[in-house]
């Protein structure tokens, strides 16, 4: 960015230049091809796949025979379900939970502010160990249930943090007239600081969502009911241990090749990511800029 | 309620009223630092099952003490323990010369791009990997460089000698480290690049009325200018060193074996939830939590005897 404003500084030569390039290039090869290859495969037809024996880069035709054995109604119809729930449920309650938090500690002259704030901090600093969070969880009640992909990790100390300055950031004078107008603390929240806050409620709640569809951790942890598992897990199952997914798994009669079935299932756990990415992308700079040096 | 930003000192009303005072800003928070205490603070006193010779089915009040014994496995230097810890610092090493500078060269590449849209463009590809959970990645190189990857089918198909690098125990470090660089250089850059943009473009020009070529003002302005950030990271990645990636692991150890691939997290989940020795198991991340606090404040202390800002102050 600097760089234009630079006076009298030569251009970089031409070989530099090209050396550059192609540098980057080769960079972001190496990120897009997986991708492509994959939901190329995950159409193409069975003769291509088998004469490629794996993976196919360019499709000669579509077909989405994978697809549509995925959604008979079988084992990844069920863990798309669970997924699905978990991401939307978890990001409203973890959004909720985390405003809620972050705006009482943005308040001036909270009198628990303080402590409050030094436990969410201190909580950043250290993680108690992988067996006493898992015996708190079983003490609770919640191994073998679907509420435990969601609860243990509702709330992101970092997030709090990051939603915290934002709402600090809100002009005072706002809140302050909405109270003399005789707003309490619940109204001046929800009809004047989240609507300011859309920009940062996105973000945050984007956040919460990826870590909620990506949530492997915690499935294979605390789910040994094979009925609760998300996504994740049946990938890890059917892709990376390679179990072979039959008629009785998916619920169809139909199948088509092992591969395209692989590819299809990695496929569905990756595009609802790029939809969102657009979005995402847009503000979360500023979002990780903000956590960082509020931090 | 009137008073609270105006000069009256607060402490002219008791705690008890100010607190009556805020319940419901208190009611707010509640929520909250009921899930961080619940799962964060209360797991460290479940802890003390370190201690104990924990038995499920009487609880952690009914299991008796045992001392020290679960520790044993430590100080006495059990073979199964050695080799996870041995395997733990390996991949930290590793980490910490190949991981650590990638983004750092990254940004150093994308800030000296004269075109913004390039620039953007290959932000937006870069950064995307980081999104896809561990599951997706690992999946990803399999497809890629297994067996019967597009790399094998390739080589295969032009008569060339195929290698595994997938199921290979020899690549295995090699492996995980690349894997971590894959998903995360690009996202990493996000913090350089912010520092580079931080940087006073009159010291540039300044640097270059005095004849310094661009290599020297690499040298003598970007690298010092983004010295803070690299060092505060650098801390944040010492409390995180014994902490080597427990998901992208445990998700490929099946294909090596654990002689290469048991770390200190994998040899706790693997002897504490599957094999039922949760004492030891809970001893082993006991410890491990406590060097990676240390490691944290003593590299902090470090960096202020440098005069550096560290994580925190003081």
């Amino acid at each position: 960015m600097s760089r234009k404003i630079v006076q009298g500084v030569p251009m970089p030569s031409w070989p530099m230049r090209i050396f550059k390039g192609f540098v980057l290039l080769i960079f972001c090869a190496v990120v897009i091809i997986p991708f492509v290859g994959v939901i190329s495969t995950s159409v193409a037809p069975n003769k291509q796949i088998n004469e490629a024996g794996g993976l196919v880069l360019l499709p000669e035709s579509i077909n989405f025979a994978a697809y549509e054995s995925l959604f008979a109604g079988g084992v990844v119809t069920r863990a798309l379900f669970v997924s699905i729930f978990v991401t939307i449920v978890g990001t409203l309650l973890s959004l909720t939970v985390s405003c809620l938090l972050a705006y009482a500690l943005s308040r001036p002259g909270f009198s628990a502010g303080r402590p409050i704030l030094l436990v969410v901090l201190f909580s950043m600093l250290f993680s108690p160990g992988i067996i006493p969070v898992y015996l708190t969880v079983k003490g609770v009640g919640l191994l073998d249930s679907i509420w435990a992909l969601i609860v243990p990790t509702m709330i992101s100390a970092f997030n709090v943090v990051v939603l915290r300055a934002f709402f600090m950031n809100l002009p005072n004078e706002i809140t302050e007239s909405a109270r003399i107008d005789g707003a309490g603390e619940l109204k001046t929240f929800t009809y004047i600081v989240l609507p300011l806050s859309k920009a940062v409620l996105s973000v945050i709640g984007l956040f919460y969502a990826v870590a909620y569809w990506n949530a492997f951790f915690s499935a294979l942890l605390y789910l040994n009911d094979s009925k609760l598992w998300p996504l994740q897990l049946v990938l890890r199952t059917y892709v990376i241990n390679d179990t072979q997914l039959g008629s009785a798994e998916l619920g169809t009669e139909l199948l088509p090749p092992q591969a395209s079935i692989q590819m299809a299932i990695l496929v569905v756990s990756i595009v609802p990511i790029l939809l969102v990415y657009p979005f995402l992308q847009r503000h979360f700079a500023k979002g990780v800029l903000t956590g960082a040096v509020k931090g | 309620m009137l008073q609270r930003s105006s000069t009256r000192p607060q402490q002219q009303l008791s705690l008890g009223r100010r607190l009556l005072r805020d319940r419901v800003l208190l009611l707010f928070a509640l929520p909250g630092i009921g899930l961080i205490v619940l799962f964060h603070y209360v797991p460290l006193l479940g802890n003390v099952i370190a201690f104990k010779d924990y038995q499920p089915f009487l609880g952690i009040g009914g299991s008796d003490w045992s001392g020290w014994a679960n520790f044993s496995v430590i100080f006495n230097g059990d073979p199964a323990f050695l080799r996870a810890l041995k395997n733990t610092l390996i991949l930290t090493s590793l980490q910490s010369i190949f991981v650590f500078p990638a983004p750092i060269l990254l940004a150093l590449l994308l800030n000296s791009l004269f075109s913004e849209r390039i620039k953007r463009i290959a932000q937006s590809i870069l950064y995307l990997p980081h999104f896809m959970s561990w599951v997706i990645v690992v999946a990803l190189f399999q497809q890629m460089l297994g067996g019967s990857g597009l790399l094998n089918n390739y080589l295969r198909s032009h008569d060339l000698t195929t290698i595994d690098i997938i199921g290979n125990s020899e690549l295995f470090h090699v492996l995980l480290t690349s894997q971590i660089i894959w998903k995360d250089t690009g996202w990493a850059t996000i913090l350089f690049l912010a520092a580079l943009s931080q940087i006073d473009s009159q010291l540039y020009e300044a640097a270059s009325v005095d004849g310094a070529s661009r290599m020297k003002q690499l040298w003598h302005v970007t690298l010092p200018g983004l010295r803070g950030i690299i060092i505060l990271l650098f801390i944040l990645r010492l409390g995180d060193s014994l902490t080597v990636g427990f998901e992208q692991i445990i998700l490929q150890q099946q294909a090596v074996g654990r002689d290469v691939s048991e770390v200190l997290d994998t040899y706790v989940y693997n002897n504490g939830v599957l094999g039922g020795a949760w004492g030891v198991a809970a001893a082993v991340g006991l410890v491990k939590g406590i060097v990676g606090v240390i490691l944290v404040l003593t590299a902090n202390k470090v960096a202020h005897m440098f005069g550096e800002q560290g994580v925190y102050q003081r």
